[in-house]
């Protein structure tokens, strides 16, 4: 039997070529971003606030500080993360257009796409902004290469997973409440091989050192990212 | 609802081949010389680490084929296997636990292996939250697969966590790193007795399992039957 027209079930070829659509997705993103600042200001501000935490709540002297900077650092970022992941999603719900989405002819890995690079430049915005702020706090310089591509590869890492977490965690009775409990364990892999690296470039360790713990990063980020590719499809069916 | 014949046997066998294992390690293995009596935690400590890796292992199996097939079983041996995985791991973190304290002189500490077990038992608990959180059953099976796709990422790097790092926890089978305490060499009979818990265990899993699965699919039929009496 010829399915009908009104077929939900019935899904035709995506008209849209794919590249097109992901930077339509994005641009809707941005220029959504633009207007009300939304998503990026709280991010900045919240990392500030746990920056400062943590300054007052481990008492840090000059040694304590070059110890623990890149663990800081990086806390601060994945909190911060969360909570973008969650309002990117969270807003589409809330303003009813992650239906439009849906009904949109377009593949929906380009919808993984555009949520994914969006996502990224807005953590990467607010991580453009905190790390000189945190250079300054802590007195400590993270103008390194190596460590700036470190910091982009963990974010990727956890932004990748992050977004196909988000994606479920909309859909649950606790939607904020669940993204942390669902992603921090996944993305520990991550955040620890990331923060090891990092504290080793910030400590002049020799690169054997930094190598194990960069390697886990990459490996780690091509895992999550071939898993997150093949199943978001199934997260976006209704 | 009577479980059937094979599962009744299976059930029996299993419960036999427990105090037989206990036989086994209590009394048939030898004391270790350096450890002592603690020693015999291990038999049954590796034991309920694999028995979690390897229910693990089936949810990450019977998740593809979900997505697969659409498949409503395969749904119920996914949600019964981490159940059961998730006390295994328990037992062998709890296990492990009593061991480290004469041995390491301490219940716990934030070693390579015990970080990433329990970061594992975290993720899997995770999972039954979010069945927990997703009201449409349907939606509920479909995320709760795709999770067990992505949790499973977490199984190899406890695995090889002692193979990887320098870390303090010992590998008995295989090569071993000198910074590992509590390291032994077995004998035949400790090898014969940590093979029979091995056994052992697989079979307790297997009959959780099926258990497990029986009493899913009853729970299955009792809410198909009371949604057709309310909307009736």
């Amino acid at each position: 039997m010829k399915p009908s027209r009104l077929d939900p079930t019935d899904r035709k070829p995506p008209t849209t070529s794919f590249w097109l659509a992901v930077s339509a997705l994005v641009w809707k993103d941005l220029a959504s971003e633009l207007r009300n600042k939304e998503i990026v200001s709280a991010m900045f501000v919240f990392s500030l606030l746990v920056v400062l935490i943590f300054n007052f709540s481990l008492d840090l002297d000059k040694d304590a500080r070059e110890n623990v900077a890149a663990g800081v650092l990086w806390v601060t970022f994945v909190f911060a993360a969360t909570l973008g992941l969650n309002r990117t999603f969270a807003a589409e719900k809330d303003r009813g257009s992650l239906d439009g989405l849906l009904l949109a002819p377009i593949d929906r890995t380009a919808l993984f796409f555009g949520k994914l690079l969006s996502t990224l430049v807005f953590i990467l915005i607010v991580e453009i902004i905190v790390v000189p702020i945190f250079s300054i706090l802590y007195n400590i310089s993270l103008f390194n290469p190596l460590f700036l591509l470190v910091l982009l590869l963990g974010t990727l890492g956890y932004t990748v997973v992050g977004i196909l977490l988000a994606a479920m965690a909309i859909h649950t009775r606790a939607r904020e409440v669940m993204l942390p409990i669902l992603l921090f364990p996944v993305a520990v892999p991550v955040v620890i091989a990331t923060v090891r690296a990092s504290a080793g470039i910030l400590s002049g360790a020799e690169w054997g050192l930094i190598a194990g713990p960069l390697n886990l990063v990459i490996v780690y980020d091509i895992i999550l990212f071939a898993i997150a590719i093949m199943t978001f499809d199934y997260l976006m069916e209704e | 609802m009577q479980p059937n014949r094979n599962l009744r046997i299976l059930t029996m066998s299993a419960v036999l081949l427990v105090l037989l294992s206990l036989y086994m390690n209590f009394i048939y293995a030898p004391r270790e010389v350096i450890m002592g009596a603690v020693q015999r935690v291990f038999y049954y400590h590796v034991a309920a680490g694999w028995v979690g890796a390897l229910a693990f292992l089936v949810t990450l199996i019977v998740s593809i084929l979900y997505l697969a097939t659409n498949n409503l079983r395969w749904d119920h041996v996914a949600v019964s296997s981490v159940e059961i995985g998730v006390v295994f791991t328990t037992m062998n973190i709890a296990s492990g636990s009593i061991w480290a304290r004469p041995i390491w002189n301490t219940w716990w500490t934030w070693d390579p292996r015990l970080t990433t077990a329990s970061v594992m038992w975290l993720v899997y608990v995770a999972y039954l939250m979010l069945r927990q959180g997703l009201e449409n059953p349907e939606q509920q099976r479909r995320f709760a697969a795709v999770y067990g796709i992505v949790a499973f990422v977490s199984v190899p790097l406890t695995f090889m966590a002692i193979r990887l790092w320098r870390t303090i926890h010992p590998v008995v089978i295989g090569s071993n790193d000198p910074a590992a305490e509590g390291q032994f060499d077995m004998t035949t009979p400790m090898r014969n007795a940590f093979m029979f818990s091995l056994f052992t265990f697989t079979v307790v899993y297997a009959t959780l399992l099926w258990h497990r699965i029986r009493t899913e699919g009853l729970a299955y039929r009792v809410a198909i039957m009371q949604s057709r009496l309310f909307n009736d």
